[in-house]
């Protein structure tokens, strides 16, 4: 380009063309992500409450041991697992059944794909406020189908803890079930023909040849699907909120809703900030596992 | 019924299908029926499957909304409505320019450690949005960003970026770069070979990355609920204040609110069918 000296030639200078596309990107990720964490990482080495004026005073690892030591984070962390796991589980054997529904040809597919997909595309609240009309007691469908149905009374699911953590993963799984069967349908469409041609000249059984073709194509994204949901359901936050706001008592008060209650009710800002250290380290965990089954794909696929 | 996986099936197929997409389908289908329920029948047990369409719930939502019988109050909801159509308007725009020229600059000039800078890239954008949140909330208090639109937009543009990076970056990484080399060798500049060559080939592309964008961003709940005030709110933490209090929660209103966004949405989804895949791994998995 133009040879001119001076700070445009610098900055057009070939030698900067990567680093200056990519700068407008990370000056805004710096300062919306990055300085934003460090600051929180700092402020979880001090005592610091958002709602008065009080300066932040340096305490070490007080907020860390405050956190680690009382018992609710612990309490909600099962509870996060335990939506994990309910939900996770749920959203891949589902997934894989519609994926599998879905795989072969035939009239009208996509239009009824769509159908399926479309919980995907409601906002977490909007999935909130519905299911929490449908487990409502009174106008609720799932109370006035057990009452005319099964039991002939009222049927309050969200009053048990048990009630409330299945009522959660119901509404969670409902929502994310197309995203597993998005996923392993890619897998099962990229089988190639010829070795199911070939499978039913050996006269292979049906299980057979799921065990020997299909799966091996599927596996991967089988993993991938779960270390995405997994990082996606660890963080739940709006549904909970929403649906059950933790309750009853404590029994769906997942990670998310812990941290914000602290940071946002009881204001003990540098204890949420340590908390949610602890999370990100989750998260940072899986995510790298991620990437790192992608990379293994892509290279097994050249 | 030996069409076990891929092959052709008939009809027989088809309606197996549609039983299933029913029964799947059914909950927002009942979210969409509430949108043309008038106000009497939408809490009728058992509930009414069959009445007469009404259109004024979506009348209400940019009008007025009845509270009771005899009073009328202004739901304030057509506020909402275009903060949530300015704010996620302009941050997807905002990150799908930043974060195309981005992509390309990973994907044409890979820096020492490209990988690493789109493992944090991605990583920004996997954390859960409670840790960011906490201090963001607060240097936005200090800065005075708190409510207003800049800081939303900014948090918004910030979210979508990762996003576009690596939904763009996938795209352009699939592009013929020898297009590109010829069109360099005929004497193109390196800013005529981007708008030229590469962005006209990505259009399906910058389509999905803004369509995928817009729908994380329109249904975000947190961030809005923590960093608009009255004026500045979105659709989502709206809708949330809204079921407060149990007894008089306008379900058909918040239907058709949710309507108006989902039924343009799934229309434009169906045409981008074929990157839904990629949009829903962030850029992640291509095939």
């Amino acid at each position: 380009m133009n040879r001119s000296s001076g700070f445009l030639a610098w900055f057009m200078d070939p030698k900067r063309r990567g680093p200056m596309l990519i700068a407008p990107a990370i000056t805004v990720l710096l300062l919306v992500n990055i300085i934003p964490l460090m600051w929180s990482f700092g402020l979880s080495f001090f005592k610091y409450r958002a709602n008065t004026l009080k300066l932040p005073k340096f305490s070490w690892f007080y907020s860390y041991e405050k956190v680690l030591t009382k018992d609710n984070i612990w309490e909600s962390l099962q509870t996060t697992a335990i939506i994990v796991a309910g939900s996770v589980g749920v959203q891949m054997v589902l997934g894989f059944l519609l994926a599998l529904l879905f795989a072969s040809q035939f009239p009208l597919r996509k239009i009824l794909l769509m159908f399926v997909l479309a919980p995907m595309m409601l906002s977490n609240v909007a999935v909130a406020i519905y299911f929490k009309l449908f487990y409502e007691p009174e106008f609720g469908l799932l109370s006035q189908f057990v009452q005319s149905f099964i039991t002939g009374e009222m049927y309050v699911l969200l009053a048990t803890p048990a009630g409330a953590l299945i009522g959660v993963i119901f509404a969670d799984a409902w929502q994310w079930t197309p995203f597993v069967m998005l996923l392993v349908l890619a897998g099962l469409v990229s089988v190639p023909k010829h070795l199911y041609e070939a499978a039913e000249i050996d006269r292979m059984s049906w299980w057979r040849k799921f065990t020997t073709i299909t799966f091996p194509y599927v596996r991967s994204l089988l993993l991938l699907a779960v270390l995405f949901r997994t990082i996606e359901t660890v963080k739940i936050f709006d549904l909970v909120f929403i649906l059950t706001n933790g309750g009853p008592g404590t029994a769906t008060e997942t990670i998310g809703v812990l941290v914000y209650r602290t940071a946002f009710q009881f204001f003990r800002t540098s204890n949420s900030a340590a908390m949610g250290y602890i999370l990100l380290f989750a998260v940072i965990v899986l995510t790298s596992l991620y990437l790192y089954v992608i990379k293994q794909r892509e290279s097994e696929e050249i | 019924m030996k069409k076990r996986a891929i092959g052709h099936a008939g009809w027989l197929w088809t309606s197996l299908a549609s039983v299933v997409a029913f029964i799947y389908f059914f909950p927002v289908l009942f979210i969409i029926l509430t949108a043309f329920r008038s106000r009497s029948d939408t809490l009728a047990t058992p509930p009414k499957w069959f009445f007469t369409p009404t259109f004024e719930n979506f009348y209400h939502i940019f009008f007025r909304s009845m509270s009771n019988s005899t009073e009328y109050v202004a739901t304030g909801f057509h506020v909402y409505f275009f903060n949530s159509i300015y704010i996620s308007g302009m941050s997807v725009l905002l990150a799908l320019i930043i974060g195309t020229i981005a992509a390309y600059g990973f994907s044409r000039h890979p820096l020492r450690g490209n990988d690493t800078y789109l493992f944090i890239i991605l990583t920004t954008r996997m954390l859960p949005p409670i840790i960011v949140i906490v201090p963001i909330f607060l240097i936005f208090r200090i800065t005075g960003l708190a409510g207003t639109y800049t800081g939303i937009i900014l948090m918004y543009t910030a979210f979508n970026l990762p996003f576009s990076i690596w939904m763009m970056k996938s795209f352009f990484d699939e592009l013929n770069t020898e297009i590109e080399d010829a069109s360099r060798m005929d004497g193109a500049s390196e800013r005529s070979v981007f708008f030229g060559v590469c962005i006209p080939q990505v259009y399906a592309g910058l389509a999905a990355t803004s369509v995928f964008a817009l729908i994380l961003t329109w249904n975000e709940f947190l961030f809005s609920l923590l960093l608009t005030n009255k004026l500045t709110r979105t659709m989502p933490p709206a809708m949330a204040r809204t079921i407060g209090g149990e007894i008089n929660v306008d379900y058909g209103l918040l239907a058709a609110m949710i309507c108006l966004f989902i039924i343009p949405i799934f229309l434009i989804t169906y045409l981008l069918q074929n990157q839904l895949l990629r949009g829903v791994t962030f850029g992640t998995i291509k095939k």
